[in-house]
């Protein structure tokens, strides 16, 4: 018995010893040297096609993938500059703009960029109309005519023709979103699928679009290698890259959806930025001696909006005592610290025409005042639909807090944030908490979503953000349609102020902050930097020491 | 052998066969009810949440028409019975749809995703039994002894404490602080764009082709979620096992065994154990499957690319063919782990064995 007792338990010693020992392994992990590993929430990207995509993540992933006729110039992101263009010209009439394309250009494959890769760009993002079709739909062009209005004059040339004299600031704004973007049309041609017409859907081929989801043929600097869902996206340097090559031959970004598990992985240096980062890890990564932070303005907007279908909300007393019922200093010092900037107007930082002053301060007896006013001293009760995670929920809080102290009561409905959304978007919500990222870098993309609705019934064609909150706004819809032919850009910029101040003044929305993009990055890494929009988060100057 | 034993023989023997295809028969109509019921709650559920599915494809900001035909194309504007019927018209041919977050077929992504969580299942399960057993048999034992209430509490707290939490907690200890084990995945980055996987077990993948160092690197990565899970499945075996082998232990023929003179080890591992081992093969079996579905906390908190976050992000997605089809997955491997302990059960037990 004795012997038997000895032999099981030193049994179990050595079965602990062998485990403890196969557990020991090497110390501090590296990332190859000549890789950037990013630890990014991709699980947004559902199509790498360019034509398609219409995520953020995606966005970052075509930004540093493809090339555009012209991009955003990042010193003054209220201009363009060229990108495979080397000139354009605009017409007198305002109709045509001719692009001359720089010569000697290869995509990645090695096919040659012409004018035929642009114009056959056009026609399939056209053709193919999904989502992010509409931002050159935007100038009458549709399926039955593009091959007309965006065509090859020769192999160098690149004729764009719109329906109006549109601002050209406008114009070349759109051109920079990643659906503009050139595709190697010889490439994408042999990866053609065939299609059924029917009703919905023209043409009797995909465009590629089904290879292309995963596919990859561009020319940026650097190259799609593969695309696994919700894994990782990884890059490869172009060679035929037609400017300055990438500095590093592979960028990883691995979907990491946590803030926490990121913080992780960066400390022990498993990445070497960390994408998604809440207050208290970006705080606990600002003390640590080997990683520092860095961050941009991006052109999303947090608001909180009033279902104008609920009389009360409606009552424009009601609607500005919210403005004061926000207690912005104790947000940005708290839930928005280092992710947010306090924003109170519809056009984000960086473009044309934004305005930055923030007019509203926590003011209770203003608020109060502005509810006797409107025959409501004692307050009242309502409810606010908010997605469940950060920031919101602290936000809102804060926000039910704050609105308590000028009598009304908020009681919050949490729920999944595609539930939330289904509900505002059939406005049956009385107040929502959101946030909303331009389309495209241009004061129209949020003017139109703000500032107009051009018919608030029900069975509208067009559901802007006005019509989701049922505020019928003829007016303030022509004043943004005008400043679309305003060809001034100052004058232009002139228009955006008015309607921002209006809005400020008399609409259902409080908007409360713009978006920080924020990443925590180790110190042996040089040349990141977050642009000011996710397509221009560019990796290609990134190197490693 | 005259013509009267021969006809009874034969009587003898197509009778164990009508026995055989009922038992069969009656298997088959489970599974089937059981498969039409698993799909027809999940896809009713799938559509009664409030949530727009054509809002997982599109995102927020389509303009109106594509919304409208995208709908169109998903066929949602038809009737929820036509929809049901097309789905498993489709089904039954082995389309399961495809994903709208990955863009692939649904059964493609699966036949990715599940040999990650197999893999990590398997090895929990064997950690579980392997020092669930044996510590479930020594607290049966030494009942009331320090061993025994050793074995409790930890039973206790691989019963009652939120798997997450332990995750989290192992992750901070071994691999924040201690850099023992690597960082939540399945592989380092290095190997996870060298490596070529043939059947998706890693481990095994990286020992036929002879690929130590990717070994090893897979190994850093599952021993942590793989021992949580063993921890999970060991709580219940051992306490399930100390049950059964007090029940045996407590019998008539160990105290015949005894008066017999057998030593003591024989007659705990020898007898007893091995008549307690018939109850526990299904004990293992469940715990098994257990793990299978379970591992979706462990799964999300190690970013373990297997079936449990496939399901989970689809979810959260309202991706529905993608929660569909994973949920068919589970599901046949439930009936079919349940199928194959009943063999094991018959083939152990020398009582459920005919003729």
């Amino acid at each position: 018995m004795m012997l038997e007792k000895f032999a099981l338990r030193s049994r179990a010693l050595l079965a602990g010893a062998a485990l403890s020992a196969l557990l020991v392994a090497p110390a501090f992990a590296v990332t190859p040297a000549d890789t950037l590993v990013e630890g990014f929430a991709i699980d947004d990207i559902i199509s790498m096609d360019p034509g398609e995509a219409f995520e953020l993540s995606t966005a970052e992933v075509t930004g540093n993938t493809y090339d555009l006729l012209v991009r955003l110039d990042l010193s003054d992101t209220s201009k363009v500059k060229g990108d495979l263009a080397e000139s354009w010209t605009v017409s007198d009439d305002g109709l045509t703009y001719t692009f001359k394309l720089k010569p000697g250009m290869k995509f990645a494959s090695g096919n040659p960029i012409t004018a035929a890769d642009v114009a056959y760009s056009f026609e399939r993002a056209i053709k193919l109309d999904k989502s992010p079709a509409f931002i050159i739909n935007q100038f009458g062009i549709t399926g039955d005519n593009v091959t007309e209005k965006a065509k090859a004059v020769d192999d160098t040339t690149f004729q764009f023709v719109v329906d109006k004299a549109y601002a050209p600031s406008f114009v070349l704004n759109c051109l920079s979103a990643t659906v503009a973007s050139v595709v190697d049309a010889k490439l994408v041609k042999e990866h053609v699928a065939a299609a059924t017409p029917s009703a919905d859907y023209k043409w009797d081929n995909d465009f590629g679009n089904a290879w292309l989801k995963t596919g990859y043929a561009g020319s940026g600097q650097y190259k799609l290698r593969e695309w696994r869902a919700n894994e990782a996206v990884v890059l490869e340097r172009n060679d035929n890259y037609n400017g300055e090559k990438a500095k590093l031959a592979r960028v990883i970004y691995r979907n990491m959806k946590e803030s926490s598990a990121q913080r992780l992985a960066l400390e022990a240096g498993d990445i070497d930025v960390a994408r998604n980062l809440e207050p208290n890890d970006l705080d606990a990564i600002a003390k640590n001696a080997d990683l520092t932070t860095t961050s941009a303005p991006k052109g999303t907007v947090y608001y909180i909006s009033l279902n104008q279908k609920n009389p009360t909300l409606a009552k424009p007393e009601v609607r500005q005592a919210f403005k004061y019922l926000i207690d912005y200093d104790a947000l940005s010092t708290t839930i928005l610290k280092g992710i947010g900037e306090i924003h109170q107007s519809f056009l984000p930082k960086g473009d044309l025409g934004a305005m930055d002053d923030n007019p509203f301060k926590f003011d209770v007896a203003k608020a109060k005042e502005l509810l006797a006013k409107a025959g409501l001293p004692d307050g009242f009760k309502v409810t606010m639909d908010v997605r469940t995670g950060q920031p919101t929920t602290g936000m809102a809080e804060s926000i039910q807090q704050t609105l308590g102290q000028g009598g009304i009561q908020l009681e919050i409905i949490p729920g999944d944030g595609k539930q939330t959304l289904t509900k505002y978007r059939a406005r049956n919500h009385d107040i929502y908490i959101g946030q909303w990222g331009q389309d495209y870098f241009d004061p129209n993309s949020n003017a139109q979503t703000f500032a107009s609705n051009p018919d608030n019934s029900d069975a509208a064609k067009i559901k802007t953000l006005a019509w989701r909150n049922a505020w019928d706004i003829p007016d303030l819809t022509k004043e943004t349609e005008a400043a679309l032919l305003e060809k001034d850009s100052a004058k232009r910029a002139d228009i955006y102020k008015d309607l921002q101040q209006k809005i400020l003044d008399t609409s259902p929305f409080v908007i409360i902050h713009q978006q920080l993009e924020v990443a925590g990055l180790r110190k042996n890494l040089k040349g990141f930097a977050l642009g000011p929009s996710f397509d221009t988060n560019f990796v290609g100057p990134v190197s490693k020491e | 052998m005259s013509v009267a034993e021969n006809q009874a023989v034969a009587g003898r023997g197509s009778a164990r066969a009508v026995a055989v295809l009922s038992s069969l028969g009656r298997f088959l109509v489970i599974a089937v009810t059981t498969y039409l019921g698993l799909l027809a709650v999940t896809f009713f559920i799938g559509r009664v949440i409030p949530i727009d599915p054509v809002l997982a494809v599109l995102g927020d900001r389509a303009p109106t028409a594509v919304v409208e035909r995208t709908r169109r194309e998903m066929g949602l504007d038809l009737p929820w019975i036509e929809q049901f019927y097309l789905y498993v018209k489709a089904a039954l041919r082995g389309d399961f749809g495809t994903s709208v977050l990955t863009t692939n077929p649904v059964m493609s992504d699966i036949r990715r995703v599940f040999p990650a969580t197999i893999e990590l299942a398997t090895l929990g399960t064997i950690i579980g039994a392997v020092i669930g057993v044996p510590l479930g048999v020594l607290a049966a034992v030494k009942r009331g002894s320090l061993i025994d209430q050793v074995a409790r509490v930890v039973g206790l707290i691989g019963y009652s404490v939120p798997i997450f939490w332990l995750g989290l907690l192992g992750l901070v200890l071994f691999y924040a602080k201690l850099q023992w084990i690597a960082f939540p995945a399945r592989l380092d980055v290095v190997y996870e764009y060298t490596f070529t996987p043939i059947t998706g077990f890693y481990l095994l993948d990286a020992a036929i082709q002879g690929q130590w160092d990717v070994f090893y690197d897979a190994w850093r990565h599952i021993v942590l979620p793989a021992a949580l899970l063993g921890y999970l499945s060991l709580a219940y075996i051992s306490r399930m096992t100390r049950s059964f082998m007090l029940n045996e232990l407590a019998q008539e023929y160990i105290v015949a065994a005894r008066a017999k003179g057998l030593s003591e080890t024989r007659i705990i591992w020898g007898h007893a154990l091995r008549n307690a081992a018939v109850p526990m093969v299904t004990v293992i079996a469940l715990s098994y499957a257990n793990l299978l579905e379970g591992s979706v906390l462990t799964e999300t908190v190690f970013s373990w690319p297997g079936i449990g976050l496939y399901i989970t992000n689809s979810l959260q997605n309202a991706d529905m063919n993608a929660v569909l089809g994973g949920t068919i997955a589970i599901g046949s491997v439930f009936i079919a782990i349940n199928l194959f302990s009943d063999l094991l059960y018959r083939l152990l037990d020398p009582r459920t064995k005919t003729g």
